[in-house]
């Protein structure tokens, strides 16, 4: 703006006597010029409060969408069916021995009691949109009861059995009924079925507790996160063991007792460096050293915390580091006033106190290995695997993994299935920065 | 016989030591009224013993797990019949060799087992039987060992703490050095396999050819191409795909930063930039989803209504939605630099008679250039190594275009599409995926390096 102010011989005297116009002072060319300038400085701060409100539109743009898709996932459609437990076909020899129960034939059993329920259709092709209404997963769902409860052989119980992915898309409004039947899911008989039985009140939404407590599956009906949820849990619990031991003696050993020479810069600039890898290439790394090199076995939470460690650790260290910078030398002079060795000073003086702030850090690089999904991709964590994890060498998945998974199904059931999973992992972190911001609020001093 | 409960049984021992340890120092000084002519705390001697029972024991075992399986393959293979092992090709043998594993494993076979093979199953479950056994016997009898050598050492005179504290340190010091391992380990594994691929495929063809098409022919009599891995066409995808990202991110990430740190109430700012923040906790399979099945339609949508043709995976719907994740790291790392420059050289514009705008355009910004610029590298190299967002949103061909609206594929998804599914080490398919590793590990490092060296020296500047 200076040079706009001194404009070319703009108002000295000499010239102001040669031109007889009235002498055109700075402050003039100043005030002719405002209106302009606070145009200008009215633009520029909308432009600045537009990015912040187009920030903060994506923000709520993309939780509405996801919880749009997936809330409906909590809720899963039954339908009520009398089922009579055959003795004849469950346990013909009347033994009660787990393994017969185990193995008979709980589908026919599931579509004895649909033809009982409709007794007019005899066609075949009306007889499989009959069966198909009901998941295949109904059979399991029998199967289970019966072991749990071999009295329940003999008697007719009435039981909501899990409808198929298609009438629950229905019930749940995903799929349009105007649509010609040839493009819909499910036919015009099948529909009037599902229809006659709603008006019997035969089909009901309940909560889904099926996707907390079961394994993924091929039929979305039928599919949980159970598996997933395990697989993260022994694979984070790894990760932790093996990530906060050895951040917080990195930083330790960085911050007070490392002597200030190449190597330690070497080894600063590292850290820094590794923050900043792309995670694929953690990912990488696990494939050729951890599986290829010392035969750590595949697709298992240790091979997967053995990667999201490594991961972790810069996150770890350079909060660990900052909290220890953050305790006044005077306490530790203090210390070693008193006698205390320079190892005493740290673990019963300055470890203490800085410990809220490498917790925080602690749970943030938790949090960021809990939503990575890349690396695990290249060390098999990417299996289908139905059964749900025992232990640190089962082979196992995760969380994002599944969601990741899921996504490519084409079915419109793993679409809700997907969102719903997103929506419990948001969940989870959501929980775990509240612990971090809770954590500094109340425990880190400021001094 | 599984790992776990030997460790557990380990820290059982460990405790032992810990305990007997102390006892000893104690009994040793003549009770616990004369403890103080002991050189260091009780605990020290108990530490002290613990630790001789705990690491050599773990050590051995680290060792042990790392090797055991190598050693008994070799061992079984040495056993196979000559006449089962002659004249196959290695990828034949390591086949059979997996066969036999399983076989041991009671897990299905990829056909019925001959008596050879059976034979071998058994050797190899008895030899793995063996080893665990061994393993017990001599990680057990090292804790004991080293607890008892540690305990008859014990006497008032010993230096336990300078001892504890000496182990303790070099403990620490280890563990810093991950940090410089797992960048080693990093570039000797990719560079190693990447070198394996160069031996295959030229590296001019690689860095400059234009056609990229990885799927070899499995079997010598399968109809398939040769294989072409001319990467430019990733490299142009990439690049397509960050440029869309960074065009959406640094103009709202900047714009915001300025708004928040110039002219929002602290209300609005204290609300604002936490909401903000959350996008950059937000993991990238989600927005990889948000990408596939919500932004890719309704691009595809609108740009039909438009009369364009939208390939149904296209750069752009990856692109904006990687900005999307970019806007808090451009906006953050803004913040902090323009935070950094000092008040004073607000007060002189200000004195000047600029108005806010005039400020912050011409004085604020030149002088935090260098941290906003060091900062926008950083989001390029995240941009660049950004994976399951283009993974579940960007497509599998390898165009050469610059047009946005066309499907094309990343170096990070081809990584990931390589590498899943069935792997094959000697492959040029499978040690492409190195290659583009390595390819993407050196471009983030430089940018990395060049970043901090920027971002440090602007911080230097105003302290």
């Amino acid at each position: 703006m200076n040079s706009r102010v001194i404009e070319p011989g703009a108002g000295t005297p000499g010239q102001a006597q040669a031109s007889p116009p009235a002498p055109r002072r700075t402050i003039d060319i100043v005030n002719a010029s405002l209106k302009r300038r606070y145009a200008k400085e009215r633009r520029f701060r909308f432009l600045g409060a537009a990015a912040v409100a187009l920030g903060l539109l994506f923000v709520a743009i993309l939780f509405a969408d996801i919880v749009a898709k997936g809330y409906t996932a909590f809720q899963q459609t039954y339908i009520h069916v009398p089922i009579y437990f055959d003795a004849d076909t469950l346990d013909p020899t009347g033994e009660r021995d787990p393994r017969t129960l185990a193995n008979a034939d709980y589908t026919g059993l599931v579509k004895k009691s649909l033809r009982r329920l409709f007794p007019e259709i005899t066609e075949r092709r009306r007889l499989r949109e009959l069966y198909s209404l009901v998941s295949v997963g109904a059979g399991q769902q029998l199967q289970k009861m019966v072991l749990a409860h071999p009295s329940l052989i003999g008697t007719t119980r009435d039981i909501w059995l899990i409808a198929g992915a298609d009438v629950d898309m229905l019930i749940k409004g995903h799929i349009d009924r105007n649509v010609p039947q040839a493009d819909r899911r499910i036919r015009d008989n099948a529909l009037e079925l599902v229809d006659r039985m709603v008006a019997d009140g035969r089909i009901e939404k309940r909560f889904n507790t099926g996707f907390f407590t079961n394994g993924t599956s091929r039929e979305p009906e039928m599919a949980g996160i159970a598996g997933a949820l395990m697989g993260s849990f022994y694979t984070l619990s790894l990760t932790l063991l093996f990530s906060f031991p050895i951040g917080v003696g990195a930083a330790l050993y960085l911050e007070e007792f490392a002597p200030k020479n190449r190597w330690t810069d070497l080894i600063e600039v590292n850290i820094n460096n590794l923050a900043a890898v792309p995670s694929i290439v953690f990912g990488l790394l696990g494939l050729a050293v951890f599986i290829n090199i010392f035969g750590v076995p595949r697709s298992t939470p240790l091979v997967g915390a053995l990667v999201l460690t490594l991961m972790t650790l810069p996150t770890i260290i350079i909060a660990s580091r900052a909290a220890l910078k953050s305790v006044p030398p005077s306490i530790r002079e203090a210390a070693l006033g008193i006698g205390a060795s320079p190892l005493q000073t740290q673990f019963h003086h300055v470890l203490p106190l800085a410990m809220p702030g490498m917790l925080t850090g602690t749970i943030i690089g938790m949090a960021q290995a809990l939503g990575e999904t890349a690396p695990l991709l290249m060390i098999g964590m990417i299996a289908f695997i139905v059964d749900i994890p025992r232990g640190f060498t089962d082979a196992a998945t995760v969380l994002p993994v599944q969601i990741f998974l899921w996504a490519d199904s084409p079915e419109r059931g793993f679409v809700e299935r997907t969102s719903a999973a997103i929506i419990v992992l948001l969940g989870f972190l959501l929980l775990m920065n509240l612990t971090a911001v809770i954590l500094r609020r109340r425990f880190e001093r400021r001094w | 016989m599984n790992p776990s409960t030997l460790l557990i049984l380990l820290l059982g021992l460990t405790a032992l030591a810990y305990h007997a340890g102390r006892k000893r120092a104690v009994t040793s000084a003549g009770g616990a009224a004369r403890i103080n002519t002991l050189h260091s705390l009780p605990s020290y001697y108990g530490f002290y013993a613990a630790l001789w029972a705990a690491v050599p024991a773990l050590l051995l075992m680290l060792l042990w797990y790392g090797i055991q399986d190598s050693v008994v393959t070799a061992l079984v293979k040495a056993q196979l019949p000559a006449e089962t092992v002659e004249g196959l090709s290695p990828g034949r043998l390591s086949l059979l060799l997996t066969d036999v594993k399983n076989l041991a494993q009671g897990n299905i076979l990829s056909g019925e087992p001959t008596p050879e093979i059976q034979a071998a199953a058994d050797h190899y479950a008895r030899l793995q039987q063996l080893a665990s056994y061994a393993l017990w016997l001599l990680v057990l009898g090292l804790a004991l060992g080293g607890m008892a050598l540690a305990v008859r050492q014990t006497n008032p005179r010993m230096r336990a703490r300078n001892r504890v504290e000496t182990t303790v340190l070099g403990i620490m010091i280890l563990f810093s050095s991950i940090a410089i391992l797992t960048t080693l380990g990093i570039v000797i594994s990719v560079l190693f396999e990447s070198l394996l691929f160069f031996q295959k495929v030229s590296p001019l063809e690689f860095f400059f050819g234009t056609l990229w098409s990885p799927q070899t022919a499995m079997r010598a009599d399968q109809v398939a191409s040769e294989g072409a891995f001319g990467a430019v066409p990733l490299f142009t995808g990439t690049l397509l795909v960050s440029a869309i990202a960074m065009f959406v991110a640094v103009p709202i990430g900047l714009m915001s930063a300025i708004y928040l740190s110039e002219y929002a109430p602290r209300r609005v700012r204290s609300l604002a930039k936490p909401v903000l923040e959350v996008l950059a906790g937000i993991p990238t399979v989600v927005y990889g989803f948000f990408a596939a099945l919500t932004v890719a339609p309704v691009i595809r949508g609108f740009g039909e209504s438009l009369g364009l043709t939208v390939a149904s995976e296209s750069a752009l719907a990856a692109g904006l939605v990687m900005g999307i994740m970019i806007i808090p790291f451009v906006s953050s790392l803004s913040d902090d630099v323009i935070n950094a420059v000092p008040q004073s050289m607000r007060d002189g514009s200000y004195a000047l008679g600029a108005t806010q705008s005039e400020t912050i355009r011409r004085v604020i910004i030149p002088a935090a250039l260098p941290g906003i610029v060091g900062g926008i590298l950083l989001a390029v190299s995240r941009a660049i190594g950004e994976t399951m967002i283009v993974v579940m949103a960007a497509g599998l061909s390898a165009n050469l275009t610059a047009n946005p609206l066309e499907s094309v594929t990343t170096v990070t998804v081809q990584i990931v599409t390589l590498l899943t599914g069935d792997q094959e080490f000697d492959s040029a398919k499978t040690l492409a995926a190195f290659a583009l590793g390595l390819t993407l590990f050196l471009v983030t490092l430089t940018l990395n390096v060049i970043a901090l060296h920027i971002v440090r020296r602007y911080r230097e500047q105003y302290e």
